[in-house]
């Protein structure tokens, strides 16, 4: 069992999301990919510009896949996720989970994207039709408390 | 004492760079780091007093002492997905 999180300019190559995830004693594997859509809040979205903060994003992915495994028994888990410019259909991020058995892999699975939107120091900006842009409003981290 | 200071989303918008070296007396916190940013002129008035931040990659507290050679990353509201 290994586990991969990568933060990376380059298209994503869903299938290669799997890769080293499933090992003998898994019965489960599933995919998840987030992909561009042309809509948003009533607006024609035409693309998206993500940044990221990849040295900290790709660390704070560890950890939540490291609670994801403490939570559930699973097998190995790929988290991948883009930055730069995104066309529409484009897939953002995919999460690979294996596990001995199905209900596993998609709790975790299911936990791990919504963490990542939670906590992982990633922005997107809505292009849209009209011309005009916005960075969308994001969830606040929570940072420790003051000492 | 400089510390290299990283900008993402809205707050790159309001900084107009990346990251901005930062000369700050020892023993300032990351907190004193906004103050120095917030007096540089009416466009860092957008600059939130209470940013979360990160020193060397996790998230820390304002009260965060700074020491030569830190990385801090002021982090906007997340929308990654």
């Amino acid at each position: 069992m290994s586990d991969r999180c990568v933060v990376t300019i380059n298209p994503i190559d869903p299938c290669s999301a799997l890769d080293g995830c499933i090992s003998d004693q898994d019965g489960a594997a599933i995919l998840f990919l987030g992909t561009v859509r042309n809509h948003n809040d009533g607006r024609e979205v035409g693309h998206l510009d993500y940044q990221a903060y990849a040295p900290m994003a790709e660390a704070t992915l560890y950890e939540i896949v490291a609670e994801a495994h403490q939570r559930w028994d699973t097998g190995g888990i790929s988290v991948i996720h883009r930055y730069g410019r995104l066309e529409i259909g484009d897939i953002s991020v995919a999460i690979a989970v294996a596990s001995p058995h199905r209900a596993e892999a998609f709790e975790a699975s299911r936990y791990i994207i919504e963490e990542l939107k939670k906590r992982a120091p990633i922005w997107k900006r809505e292009g849209y039709l009209s011309g005009e842009s916005e960075w969308l409003q994001g969830s606040t981290p929570v940072p420790p408390s003051e000492g | 004492m400089e510390i290299r200071t990283l900008f993402f989303a809205t707050y790159r918008d309001i900084a107009g760079a990346e990251e901005l070296l930062v000369t700050l007396p020892a023993g300032a916190s990351v907190r004193d780091l906004v103050h120095e940013l917030r007096a540089r002129g009416t466009a860092w008035q957008a600059f939130p007093t209470d940013p979360a931040a990160a020193v060397n990659l996790n998230y820390a507290p304002l009260s965060t002492p700074l020491a030569a050679g830190d990385e801090v990353a002021f982090i906007p509201p997340v929308s990654g997905g």
